[in-house]
């Protein structure tokens, strides 16, 4: 093992920033990470055993014990809950011999649940050792077991024709990208990027924040920061050493959008990387890859390798001494809160993903203390059209508080989930009937961290950074849909994917969680809802990252528009006791230690044997 | 640089970049803190420190003063949040002060006798941490672990500056965990320093438990707002 091990280190340069990567090796080496293999990389990378343990236990994917030679990640999201889940749960732990959450007897094959992964318009599917699977069935399922129980791979299952992994026809067979609403922003295939990239390197990188500024772009990815801004910070930051990331941790439940850019337009991505680092003086860029794209990775080296044999990557750039750039792909390993940028660059160094204290900020500190931009794959794929169209073109887009326009993954009850490209200022209604709704009733707008609407009341909100902001997820449940049974999921997905560090998201999502069951349960009383509201507002007002921010919002915008389903689950009190506390199973320890102390003092009393 | 700050509503001057726990303090407020050490890089974890600076909730911790900051400690929804997220910490663990061999010293118990908590607004957990006391001078009592990170951050391995104290796990699942090896190898000093780090009784000393009677310990010499406000903490 200890060869193995040093192999991989050694390719790795002993370099501990690329821990995630040698764990990911290691774990496709051994099926999972081996304590001795923990040794190992502690010696070689002078960390101690439990350092590497504390970063190795931080993330969903990586195993400490033997977790199954086959592993099954079942995604569990609120749209696959309500496309088949528990039956397909069923049919795994059947046929595998494995209860969700550990393996089989036999170690050959382990179900684990998993955050959604990125592909809510074709759930239930699922992760199995690097490939996905799709709009599973019982029957598909079962299809799948007997197969890998006949020796087949996953990889060759999944891929019957043995595509070539890199191609597009690969990712193809394993994903359906529906794209049912494009441009004038997104998927617009005209592009020539070599002619794009000169005519941007024309202009001094200060011409280019300009641009990127006049178009008033805001992040796409959710916090809705203005990329120039971030841009001109971290040009203004002195230091001979920075770096562009692009942020592909797309771990929002419900959207997928990012995945559908990386698919079909990974080329506007990657450019949109090339001028961030034109604009801001890197030399060294980084995609930050969720690990449930792990299928996409091949295919997108080799876009990569595409642009730098066309001279639109790596040194000196179409032949210019004075820029040179190369992006490398890193992978996540299963952690929600790596999409929050502070997060996503601990993970780059190989650690924990702890959001960062701030200030720095990233534009000032980032990336290994150096200034960074950290931005959304959907705002790279805008920098690139901006560029091509112009900034007054871009910012003539939406109206006046949003310019531009963004992507939308559609999902839930509706005739045509898919990827909507979205103008600011369109309605709610509007983009609910180009979807065909089917009697819409709620809708969670950019998933649990955003809020929930009905449609009655915010049908005519419109999309916009100053009324209905979307980060790119947009859920529909129509009525038979138990929405308070959704809030709790949305907890419980907070509460999984909190990392700790601070005191309101570690402690009060849990209590948030528990105040649900309780009223689920029939349980509950207006102190549990006056509560929900107050406790709500703490965590949100006090946590360190967005993660705690947000995540009181599943319970705090269904208790301001859907009330009366509170209400409804309401018992009243009576007397001086909460409805909750259960009189007699408190005192059944007493009245257990009772009635034993009267059995002893009933039968007659024993003499002493010698 | 000289600048001023609005502080509770009175006009403040101090220096810029300072920090604003630091800043209160000399100016008679008290904010209360767990993981926030003078002179040590910011930990940002507890957020009991959280005051109101600009209008918006900030953990004061994190803040450095700038010229025209509109900051507010004494206001009772403020005073109320951070009581709260002190009863979060006493409902996590399982603090029970009258047999643990840090109180009187402890910070989580002062700061808690500060801001007049009684019962908590959140239930007890009572849930069940396993100890850890396989190192020869370190135990540690998870029982009573806030998560502040001192010991992780400040407490180094002196010859390979390797991490001594770890966190295991994420969310409410993480715990703290110890280093053997490396713990043995820390000078008798270094000991007395983690555990005087502690801001509870999780990392103890062993073999000097109760070495200072009941009744003379620091926060029953001088409270904790007192020791902050003199700067003698």
């Amino acid at each position: 093992m200890n060869k193995k091990v040093l192999s991989i280190v050694k390719r790795y340069q002993a370099d501990k920033t690329r821990l995630l990567d040698m764990l990911w090796e290691i774990q496709r080496q051994y099926d999972y990470i081996p304590h001795g293999a923990i040794l190992t990389l502690a010696d070689e990378l002078n960390l101690s055993v439990n350092d590497i343990r504390e970063t190795s236990s931080f993330y969903h994917f990586f195993h400490m014990r033997p977790a199954g030679k086959h592993r099954f990640y079942l995604s569990n999201t609120v749209i696959a809950r309500m496309n088949g889940y528990q039956q397909v749960l069923m049919a795994l732990e059947q046929a595998t011999g494995a209860t969700l959450g550990s393996m089989d007897v036999s170690g050959t094959f382990g179900v684990y649940d998993t955050a959604c992964i990125g592909l809510s318009d074709q759930e239930p599917a699922m992760l199995i050792d690097d490939v996905v699977f799709t709009r599973l069935t019982v029957d598909k399922v079962q299809w799948i077991i007997a197969q890998l129980q006949q020796g087949y791979s996953a990889a060759e299952i999944a891929n019957p024709q043995q595509l070539p992994t890199h191609s597009i026809a690969y990712v193809d067979q394993l994903v359906e990208t529906h794209i049912c609403q494009a441009g004038p922003v997104f998927f617009q295939q005209e592009t020539d990027y070599h002619r794009l990239l000169q005519q941007c390197l024309t202009h001094d990188p200060d011409a280019v924040i300009k641009t990127v500024l006049n178009a008033r772009l805001q992040g796409l990815g959710g916090a809705g920061f203005s990329t120039g801004e971030k841009w001109r910070l971290c040009r203004e930051t002195a230091s001979q050493t920075k770096y562009v990331i692009g942020n592909a941790d797309e771990g929002e439940p419900g959207t997928y959008k990012d995945r559908a850019l990386l698919i079909r337009s990974p080329k506007e991505v990657f450019l949109g990387m090339i001028i961030a680092a034109w604009a801001i003086g890197a030399a060294q860029g980084i995609l930050y890859l969720r690990a449930e794209y792990i299928y996409l990775k091949q295919f997108l080296e080799t876009e990569l390798q595409q642009l730098r044999e066309a001279g639109l990557l790596g040194r000196h750039i179409l032949g210019r001494e004075d820029f040179s750039f190369d992006i490398r792909i890193q992978m996540g390993a299963g952690a929600y809160i790596c999409g929050d940028e502070s997060a996503l660059l601990e993970s780059c160094e190989g650690k924990r993903g702890t959001p960062r204290v701030k200030p720095p900020f990233p534009a000032q500190q980032g990336y290994l203390g150096m200034p960074t931009t950290v931005n959304n794959v959907e705002t790279l794929a805008a920098v690139t059209r901006l560029m091509e169209k112009g900034a007054a073109w871009y910012a003539g887009l939406g109206f006046a508080t949003s310019a531009g326009s963004r992507l939308v993954s559609v999902s839930g009850d509706c005739a045509r989930p898919g990827i909507y490209e979205v103008e600011w200022g369109l309605t709610l209604n509007q983009l609910l009937e180009q979807v065909g709704a089917v009697e819409p009733w709620a809708i969670q707008v950019s998933g649990p961290s955003g809020e929930c609407v009905a449609v009655e009341l915010s049908g005519e909100r419109r999309f916009g950074y100053d009324d209905l902001v979307c980060n790119g997820s947009l859920m529909i449940f129509n009525r038979s849909r138990d929405l308070l049974d959704i809030v709790h999921q949305f907890m419980q997905f907070f509460v999984t994917e909190s990392c700790g560090i601070c005191t309101p998201c570690r402690v009060g999502n849990v209590e948030l969680r528990q105040k649900i069951e309780r009223i689920i349960a029939g349980k509950g009383c207006q102190q549990d809802l006056d509560d929900l509201l107050s406790w709500g507002e703490i965590i949100r007002r006090t946590s360190r990252c967005g993660l705690g921010a947000t995540s009181p919002n599943p319970i705090l915008t269904t208790l301001a528009q859907f009330n009366q389903l509170y209400q409804a689950k309401l018992i009243a009190s009576q007397g001086t006791l909460l409805p909750s506390f259960d009189v007699k199973a408190a005192l059944q320890g007493h009245e257990q230690a009772r009635i034993k102390v009267m059995q002893i003092e009933s039968e007659p009393s024993k003499e002493v044997v010698k | 640089m000289s600048i001023q700050i609005t502080l509770d509503g009175r006009p403040v001057s101090t220096q810029a970049g300072a920090n604003l726990v630091d800043v209160a303090a000399e100016h008679g407020v008290y904010i209360p803190t767990l993981c926030y050490l003078k002179g040590k890089p910011c930990l940002g974890t507890c957020r009991i420190c959280s005051v109101s600076v600009n209008g918006r909730i900030a953990a004061a911790c994190t803040v450095s003063v700038s010229d025209g900051m509109i900051v507010a400690v004494d206001e009772p929804a403020l005073a109320d949040m951070r009581k709260a997220l002190i009863e979060m910490l006493f409902i996590e663990g399982n603090h029970n002060c009258p047999s643990c061999e840090k109180s009187g010293r402890c910070d989580l118990q002062a700061v808690g006798y500060d801001v007049g908590m009684l019962v908590p607004r959140f239930p007890y957990r009572f849930t069940p941490h396993q100890r850890e006391v396989g190192a020869e001078r370190i135990w540690l009592e998870r029982d009573r672990c806030i998560f502040c990170q001192r010991c992780v951050d400040y407490i180094h391995d002196q010859h390979s500056g390797q991490k001594i104290f770890t966190i295991k796990g994420r969310g409410s699942n993480a715990r703290i965990e110890i280093d053997k090896t490396l713990a043995d190898q820390m000078s008798a000093e270094q000991v007395r320093e983690a555990a005087e780090l502690c801001p509870v009784g999780c990392i103890i000393e062993k073999g000097v438990g109760f070495n200072r009677p009941i009744g003379e310990r620091k926060f029953e010499i001088k409270s904790v707002r007192q020791r902050a406000l003199e700067d003698d903490v």
